[in-house]
Order: structure tokens, then C-alpha cells, then sequence
């Protein structure tokens, strides 16, 4: 119920609607999970794992919805905020 | 009677399945024994001065103090991506000597072999043994083989007692430990324990993680050269650094406080872990060690580690400071400090 | 690792502790139901960062805790025959039964198994046609699309020596529950972000229109919980009740529509008994007629055994939010990591485990203690 990792799309292998597989890699380790509830993915998409099977596809403009409220909140008080999306550059 | 021809029983005994395995009576020390130990485990081992028919060895030994310690290995599986049980079984002990300040010289070599294991198993095991104790700079003088009835082990089971020579001065211990000591790591963390457990329990992480199985004698040397002088060394076995640390809180009566993002951990053991619910801390280690050192020690130990490739990521990961309620604290995401638990048992993975 | 470690930011996560405490005017309650939340919550410190300004109450959000005895025991017994594997999470292993647990099953020879994926039993039943596979289904309806999946591969393989003992259970009921009962006092709740995921959040507006409490979908590291704390402060403060969703980058109002077919197609809604709080109408999911020849309940025959269980033991007010784990009688003397009498005591799980880790070594006088 909790445990839920991003790890990001990097092969599909099975494109059946139910027994859908693709290789995702979390960090350089990658594992084949199970696709059936994410087959909108595309290769370089984040899901969201759950015991093996991808749960969402990850939404990478809401991931950053927190961290612009939070900047909104700054910029009266001068401080920056990093992001996903400001964080790190893609490999 | 003429007695110059010795009848010569011949065990007749062929498995199923091909390959020939180990039988109950290779145990019983007559002549399928003697040759089990003196066709196979003498020639793997390439052994100096492991001579069979004393019934001890006898070291070769100098002025300086000994030390002696003790370990039995019952891993499985037997083999991992990094190491496997033979060459556990040599750097463990060896290590245990090491971080005690003493350098790793004689080991014994104890096997318990369940019947039906395959010998070309045993004679795998065997080899891996002899390249780790080249590896590690040791000798193995003597031993003993044990066959017991199907299951009554894992296919085996060994125990290596390890002796070495002392360095002077040797680590004071954790009951020395001071305020301001600051708590360093050798490299980084759980590679052992991930490895084992996915080779074990076959999550279908790739690559598969490998394990950090190694002699820690040449970090020990290294510092002590520089005249380096910690203050109390330990190989974070199981339990990784979370039990070395409580039981340095224990002895010394002080807190431990570090810092979750000082700890070197590879991004893939690191994935693995987040994946698996579990907290590197807690995963053991076979080829890392934690040392506590003066704060004036440190900079000189990373620089020095920083240039040997196998300490390359040595990192200073906290404190010694004052008692107080917690005995082991980690500084985390919030920069609060926060206990760190004590492991329980063996790290389950988790889904919640 | 991206998107995660941007949500573990000191920066951020000290920023919104600053803006809860300046917002709040006065103190508020707020519950988490879920296990993996109150995990997070308890190692990060949060509760004390708020103490005195928000209370975080721990509700009955740990699948594993609440998974009825009797499920653990049948678990046992069968993991005890000679011809059965029993895989199961490793969270479950801990758990106390009526008779120990199923690692104390496993030391005595019994068949165990760690798996990390519902789908990996479905393939050490096809390995192995000779022996029986059996996958203890735990969890909330997050983890339901996984063992659901397992159970459409094991037809669609044709095994007939895979079967699973379900005992998921859901969320909503649970927070019904606990908000109907007498004396709740919760504010608001942080609604679990991947049963979210999964089911969306569109069926809580109900819920917060009858109740007038706020809902925030809430994530689990330490900025997502102080976002979904921060949302539900401002909602208070403001006197609003709505259904807002602090976890988007995972959860969509319908939820993930997919993943509900493939749960709807194996599993139908049931009540459940909740371990320590006794049965929650609509409160579990079981395996539809079609699929009974995959439920080890049919296989194998009901569950049989005596269920005993220790009257020392206060999970259920635990559970229910009624007592904090530090109220309980039994908390840190009979009952610690290494021999719990309950299941919330389970090492890694459970809000008596956390705390005891956690809260337990707190100076006296602690806030929240």
C-alpha cells in the first residue's frame, strides 16, 4: 500500500493490454515489472512501482506543483526552491 | 602369510544424476578421508605447513602479542555475484582480525560437509578458499572435515579461527571512545547483505548487486603506516553500521550521532534498498569497516584512503558526543536528529 | 534517485514546517491511514517539528496489522504441510499469530518464502507443478492490481497449484468507521497517497460533505506529508471541507481506471474483521465465484483453528486513534520489537513499533510522548 518507487521506463517487452512487462530502471538497477496499469508509458516516462507492478505514470508537471507554491511563498521572503525539474539535468 | 599386498576396499558408490558427491564415509577418517583431505583439500589449498598427520600445527610465531578469533559461516546461497562461502569464511575471520589491530597471519580451517554435496561444489569452495587467503596474506595450518547425514546442514557449513600479530599500539576499543571522535566508514555500505539477499530470494534486480567481500588488512595497514590511530575499528557484518554503532554506545556510554547523508551507499544498493523497504544501515557489509578516530586523524585517514582505490570512497559519516537518552542517533531529511534502531533480526523486505 | 530525493529536501521541508507553524492559530488534529505515512512521519521527526500545533494521530493505515488473526494462522497451517510453499511480503513474517509466526513456522521447518512481487509466486508455482504455491494477498487496495494480476497470469498458465489466502482490506470503510465512532476527534485527514493512485479520490467527496472534514491525497516523503499537512492547516483555518490532492504527480481524481478493472474483474467488496478492531462492513476484497479455484480457502479447506490472542494487548484502540501506543499498558514492557503481543508492535510496521523506536527515547516530557 505504501511502497512505491519512481523509476523510469527504459524497454518495453510485452505490449498484451494485461500481462504487459517493461524494464524499468530505478538509479542503474533495473527490473522487468509489470506494465498493465501504465501501458500509456513511453520510454523515458517515470512510473510509480509497487510490488513489481507500475501503478501511475508520473505527472511531471504536478510534481512540480509543490515546489512552484512553495517558490510562490519564497519570493516574498528571498529564498529559492530546487525541483525535479530544476534539480538535475537528464543523463 | 605374505602381507605386502593391503587389500584395498573401493566404495563402489555412483549417484544418480552423475558427478561424484561427498558420502558418509568420507567422515569416518579412514582411507576415503585421508584421501578426500589429501587428493583434494591439501592440493587446493596449497597449503604451507599444513601437515596432516600432526594433529596440531605449530606456529611459527614471533615476539609480538597475538590475537585469536573465531567464525563459523552458513551463508546461503553458497555462491553470490562477489564472493561466496569460502572466501567469506577467509576474510571474515581475517577481517575480525584487522579491525582488532592485528595482522591476519594463521587461520584454521574447519569443513562440515553434508553427504550428497557434489564435489565438484566442495572443490569450487576449495578454491575460492585458497585465492582468498593468498589474497588476504594468510596461511591455512590446519583443519578437520566433518560428513553429516543428509540435511542435518546446508550442504556446508565452515568455521575458520583466525590468529595474528598485533600492532602496537593496538585500538584502545569502544570504551575509550571520546568526545568529538569522529566516525568514519571505510566505503560504501550493504553491498553484502543486497547481495545475498537477491541471490537468495531472486527479486530480478540487474545486475545483480554484488557483494563487498574483501580483506580489510590493507586499510588497517595503510592508516596505521601513516600513523594513523583509531580508537576502535569493527567490519559491520550483520547488522551492518547501525550494530556496530549501538554497541559502541553500549561500551562506551556516549551517543553516537551521524549523518544519513555522509553515508556513502552506490546508487544501485541504494535503489534496491528503496525498493525493498530497507534501511542500508541496518544490511551487512563483508569488506567495510567503521573506525573511530580523534578529530585531529581525519583529515589525514581520507586523504590517505582517498588514494587507494579499494578505500576510494572512505567518507566521515559522524560523531562521538555526550550521553544522552539516545545511544544512536541519524541526522535525516528534516535535519532533526532522530534514533536509529537497533536491528532486530535479519532485514525483511518490505511492501508497506 | 529522481523523484524522490527532491521530496527529501531539507530546504523544502523546513520551509513548510515555518509556513504550518505560522499558519495554524491554534491546535488541530490530524490523521494518517496509512502505515507507510506513519513510518515516515515517526523517522522524519514531523510530529515533533508540529508538537503543540499539530497533532498527528496514527490511524489503522498498516495492512499488515490489521490482517485477521485467523489469516496469519491459516497461513501457518498450511505453511506447515509438507507439499505447500506459503509466499508472503516480507512484512507478514514478523507478525504474530495465535501461535507464534510464520518465521517461527519457518524455523521448525515449515515452507516459507519471501517474495517481492505477487507475480514472482505465480512463477514458483510454474517452476515447480509438484508442490503447492500459496501467496498470503495482504494490503490495501494499492497492492489488490498486483495480486490480481497474479491471479489472472496463473489462469492464463493454467496452474492449478497456485492459490492466494486474500486478506486485502480498504480505506474508506475504515476511516467511516473511525469517524462514526464516539468520541473522534480528527480534524482532517492525509488521505494514502497510492490507494489514491489507484481508486482516485473522487468517491471522498461524500465523505467530506457528510463529516465536514477536510481530505488532502498526501505522498510519503517528508515534503509530500508537510504539503498535505500545510493543505489541511489551511483548510481548517479557513473553516473549508474539501477533497484536495497534495500528491499529483501519482494520483488522479478517477484514480488509475485500468488498474480498477483489473481489480474488478478478480475481487468483489466484503466485510472484513480487522485485527483489533472486529469486522468493518465493506471493509475487505475477495476473490469473485469465478476465481474460487484460486483461493486457498476453497483449496484447502475453511480456517479451523482456535484464534487466541492476548488481552494485554490495545492494538484496536491503537488502531481506532483512541490511545496513543504509549497509552498502552502493555507498551515497552510485555510488549516491545523483539516480543510483540500485537501486531502493531511488529518490527518495521505498525504504529507501536515506530513509536517505540522512535518516541520511546525521547526525553520525559516530550510533546506527543
Amino acid at each position: 500500500m505504501c511502497l512505491g518507487i519512481p523509476g523510469r521506463v527504459i524497454r518495453w517487452i510485452d505490449r498484451d493490454p494485461t500481462f504487459a512487462t517493461a524494464e524499468i530502471e530505478f538509479d542503474g538497477l533495473r527490473r522487468v515489472c509489470h506494465l498493465a496499469c501504465a501501458t500509456d508509458a513511453n520510454v523515458g516516462d517515470f512510473v510509480i512501482v509497487h510490488a513489481g507492478v507500475a501503478i501511475s505514470r508520473l505527472d511531471p508537471q504536478a510534481a512540480q506543483r509543490v515546489f512552484d507554491e512553495l517558490a510562490r511563498l519564497g519570493d516574498d521572503e528571498g529564498w529559492h526552491v530546487p525541483g525535479p525539474e530544476r534539480a538535475e539535468h537528464e543523463p | 602369510m605374505n602381507r605386502s599386498a593391503a587389500w584395498e576396499p573401493v566404495c563402489p558408490v555412483v549417484r544418480p544424476g552423475g558427478g561424484a558427491v561427498v558420502t558418509l564415509a568420507h567422515g569416518e577418517g579412514g582411507l576415503l578421508s585421508r584421501r578426500l583431505i589429501q587428493e583434494r583439500i591439501v592440493p587446493a589449498l596449497e597449503s604451507i605447513n599444513l601437515d596432516c598427520t600432526a594433529d596440531a600445527a605449530l606456529l611459527p610465531v614471533s615476539d609480538c602479542r597475538l590475537a585469536m578469533t573465531t567464525d563459523s559461516f552458513v551463508v546461503t546461497p553458497l555462491f553470490f555475484p562477489g564472493g561466496d562461502i569460502g572466501s567469506l569464511a577467509v576474510y571474515g575471520t581475517a577481517n575480525d582480525l584487522a579491525v582488532a589491530g592485528a595482522r591476519p597471519r594463521w587461520l584454521s580451517l574447519s569443513l562440515i560437509l553434508e553427504e550428497g554435496l557434489e564435489l565438484a561444489v566442495l572443490d569450487r569452495v576449495l578454491a575460492s578458499i585458497a585465492t582468498a587467503a593468498r589474497a588476504a596474506g594468510v596461511s591455512i595450518l590446519t583443519g578437520d572435515t566433518k560428513v553429516v547425514p543428509r540435511g542435518a546442514v546446508d550442504q556446508i557449513f565452515i568455521n575458520t579461527s583466525g590468529v595474528g600479530e598485533i600492532l602496537d599500539p593496538a585500538p584502545t576499543g569502544p570504551a575509550t571512545l571520546q568526545v568529538g571522535d569522529v566516525l568514519l566508514v571505510s566505503g560504501p555500505i550493504a553491498q553484502h547483505g543486497i547481495a545475498v539477499l537477491e541471490a537468495r530470494e531472486e527479486f530480478g534486480f540487474d545486475p545483480a548487486p554484488s557483494s563487498d567481500c574483501a580483506p580489510l588488512w590493507p586499510c588497517v595497514a595503510a592508516l596505521y603506516q601513516a600513523g594513523i590511530r583509531p580508537r576502535a575499528m569493527r567490519d559491520a557484518t550483520r547488522g551492518g553500521v547501525a550494530a556496530v554503532l549501538h554497541e559502541w554506545g553500549a561500551a562506551s556510554n556516549r551517543s553516537l550521532v551521524i549523518d544519513e547523508s555522509a553515508v556513502p551507499v552506490l546508487p544501485a544498493i541504494r535503489a534496491a534498498c528503496e525498493l525493498l523497504g530497507l534501511d542500508p544501515l541496518h544490511i551487512a557489509n563483508e569488506g567495510t569497516l567503521v573506525a573511530a578516530l580523534p578529530a585531529e586523524q581525519v583529515e589525514p585517514a581520507l586523504s590517505l584512503l582517498s588514494r587507494l582505490p579499494a578505500y576510494a570512497r572512505a567518507a566521515a559519516i559522524g560523531r562521538v558526543e555526550s550521553a544522552s537518552d539516545t545511544s544512536v542517533a541519524v541526522r535525516r531529511a528534516l535535519g532533526r536528529l532522530q534514533p536509529l534502531d537497533e536491528p532486530l533480526g535479519a532485514p525483511l523486505p518490505r511492501i508497506c | 534517485m529522481k523523484y524522490l530525493d527532491e521530496y527529501r529536501d531539507p530546504v523544502v521541508a523546513s520551509r513548510l514546517v515555518r509556513a504550518i507553524l505560522q499558519r495554524a492559530t491554534r491546535p488541530w488534529k490530524i490523521m494518517e491511514v496509512c502505515g507507510g505515512q506513519t513510518h515516515n512521519l515517526l523517522r522524519h521527526g514531523i510530529d515533533t517539528e508540529l508538537a503543540g500545533v499539530v497533532e498527528l494521530i496514527h490511524g489503522p493505515g498498516c495492512p499488515v496489522c490489521v490482517t485477521a488473526i485467523e489469516a496469519i494462522d491459516f497461513a501457518q497451517q498450511l505453511a506447515a504441510q509438507p507439499d505447500v510453499l506459503v509466499a508472503s511480503f516480507g512484512d507478514m513474517l514478523r507478525v504474530p499469530g495465535s501461535r507464534g509466526s510464520l518465521l517461527d513456522v519457518r524455523a521448525a521447518g515449515g515452507n516459507v518464502r519471501t517474495v517481492y512481487s505477487p507475480v514472482d509466486a505465480v512463477e514458483l508455482a510454474r517452476r515447480d507443478p509438484n508442490r503447492q504455491v500459496v501467496f498470503f494477498a495482504v494490503g490495501f487496495e494499492t497492492t489488490a492490481p498486483a495480486t490480481a494480476l497474479a491471479v489472472l497470469q496463473a489462469a492464463r498458465l493454467g496452474l492449478d497449484n497456485f492459490s492466494l489466502i486474500v486478506a486485502h482490506v480498504r480505506v474508506q470503510p475504515a476511516m467511516e468507521a473511525i469517524m462514526s465512532s464516539p468520541g473522534c476527534n480528527v480534524n482532517a485527514f492525509l488521505a494514502a497517497g497510492h490507494v489514491c493512485t489507484v481508486i482516485g479520490y473522487e468517491s471522498y467527496e461524500e465523505f467530506v460533505a457528510r463529516y465536514h472534514v477536510p481530505v488532502v491525497v498526501t505522498g510519503f516523503e517528508p515534503v509530500d506529508l508537510l504539503s498535505g499537512i500545510l493543505a489541511c492547516v489551511e483548510q481548517l483555518e479557513a473553516d473549508e471541507a474539501r477533497v484536495e490532492n497534495c500528491y499529483g504527480r501519482s494520483a488522479r481524481p478517477a484514480g488509475n481506471t485500468v488498474a480498477g478493472e483489473v481489480v474488478r474483474q478478480v475481487y468483489e467488496i466484503c466485510d472484513r474483521p480487522w485485527r483489533g478492531l472486529g469486522t468493518i462492513i465493506a471493509g475487505g476484497l475477495r476473490l469473485k465465484p469465478q476465481w474460487a479455484r484460486f483461493d486457498a480457502a476453497s483449496r484447502f479447506g475453511g480456517l479451523p483453528m482456535e484464534v487466541i490472542e492476548s488481552d494485554e494487548c490495545h492494538s484496536g484502540e491503537v488502531l481506532a486513534g483512541r490511545i496513543k501506543p504509549s497509552g498502552c499498558p502493555s507498551f515497552g514492557t510485555r510488549c516491545t520489537p523483539e516480543q510483540p503481543l500485537g501486531a502493531p508492535m511488529v518490527s518495521s510496521e505498525g504504529a507501536c513499533a515506530a513509536y517505540f523506536r522512535y518516541a520511546l527515547h525521547r526525553p520525559v516530557g516530550a510533546t506527543g510522548s
